[in-house]
């Protein structure tokens, strides 16, 4: 059973519920933010910058707040430091194929 | 038998078993959507030339279903936190909010697809409609997984409520980290997609 006090948990939820509503109106105020930043007339290396650094902010908010991982177990913390190690080479593995010149054309 | 640490943590984990696994679970699908992000940029990099989204996509529509999703992760930590503050009541009416929103950008994006077709446009015209096809399709998938277990969570099996709360509560939040995870991959998947 949990050994965390009831009625101290209960206002812990009830001060969560108030953050979980800004964290939702600055979802929102960013979403159109990403769409407005779309039409500034930039290349497309800050265009992708400006578009996953929204994105990032956006993504870190669900996953700290919602997702709770602002004060979570350390075995999520490195069950999920390993994924993000796993994703990043993910990710690097098409620069590097490109970079020999063999993409898809 | 009894299931095991289904409320109680685990002294390894210090958490829930169903927790732990569903983090598990979490984890591949970061592999999973991050190998068709990875083929996004393989595809794109390689492409002498790429159509401009903002020509064939709708971001106005594009726009408001994430408005929708974002609505519907709120309602959803709002339905557990109804749980852990002993309102059941509140809790159907959340999570009823998280059903429709999730029903609402289904209908959506079946009026964006829609929208495709009637234009010609299938995955196989070519390979960005190929990759926004599967990307926003499996994204679907998993909109429609969320919709069956939240729907089971809203009716039939919130009869455990009155006898294990606290399970209950902690189906609730497992469900409540998937869906999160969906909002999530899709506040990716929409600048790169639409906006980019």
């Amino acid at each position: 059973m949990s050994s965390v006090n009831p009625v101290l948990e209960k206002q812990a939820v009830q001060k969560q519920v108030k953050v979980y509503l800004i964290v939702f109106g600055a979802l929102a105020v960013l979403t159109l933010v990403t769409v407005l930043a779309s039409y500034l007339d930039v290349t497309i290396g800050p265009a992708i910058a400006i578009a996953l650094a929204i994105a990032s902010v956006k993504g870190s908010l669900v996953a700290l707040v919602f997702m709770h991982l602002s004060h979570e177990q350390k075995a999520i913390y490195w069950l999920l430091l390993l994924t993000a190690i796993f994703f990043l080479v993910l990710m690097i593995l098409p620069s590097g194929t490109v970079a020999n010149g063999t993409a898809i054309g | 038998m009894e299931i095991p640490y289904t409320v109680e943590a685990r002294p390894d984990t210090g958490l829930y078993n169903a927790k732990f696994g569903i983090w598990l679970f979490l984890a591949s699908e970061v592999m999973l959507f991050g190998a068709l992000f990875s083929s996004l940029i393989l595809l794109r990099t390689g492409a002498e030339s790429w159509p401009n989204a903002q020509e064939i996509l709708n971001i106005p529509l594009a726009t408001l279903n994430t408005m929708v999703l974002i609505g519907s992760s709120v309602t959803m930590v709002m339905s557990w936190a109804s749980l852990k503050l002993g309102r059941f009541d509140r809790y159907r009416l959340w999570m009823g909010l998280t059903i429709l929103c999730a029903l609402g950008f289904m209908v959506i994006k079946a009026i964006e697809y829609n929208s495709k077709f009637g234009h010609h446009l299938y995955p196989s015209t070519n390979n960005f409609l190929a990759i926004y096809f599967t990307m926003t399709g499996l994204h679907a998938l998993h909109v429609i997984g969320g919709l069956i277990v939240n729907g089971y969570l809203w009716g039939p099996g919130a009869k455990m409520w009155k006898k294990e709360p606290e399970r209950f509560t902690n189906r609730v939040e497992v469900a409540g980290l998937y869906w999160h995870f969906v909002d999530l991959v899709w506040i990716f998947l929409f600048p790169t997609l639409y906006l980019l």
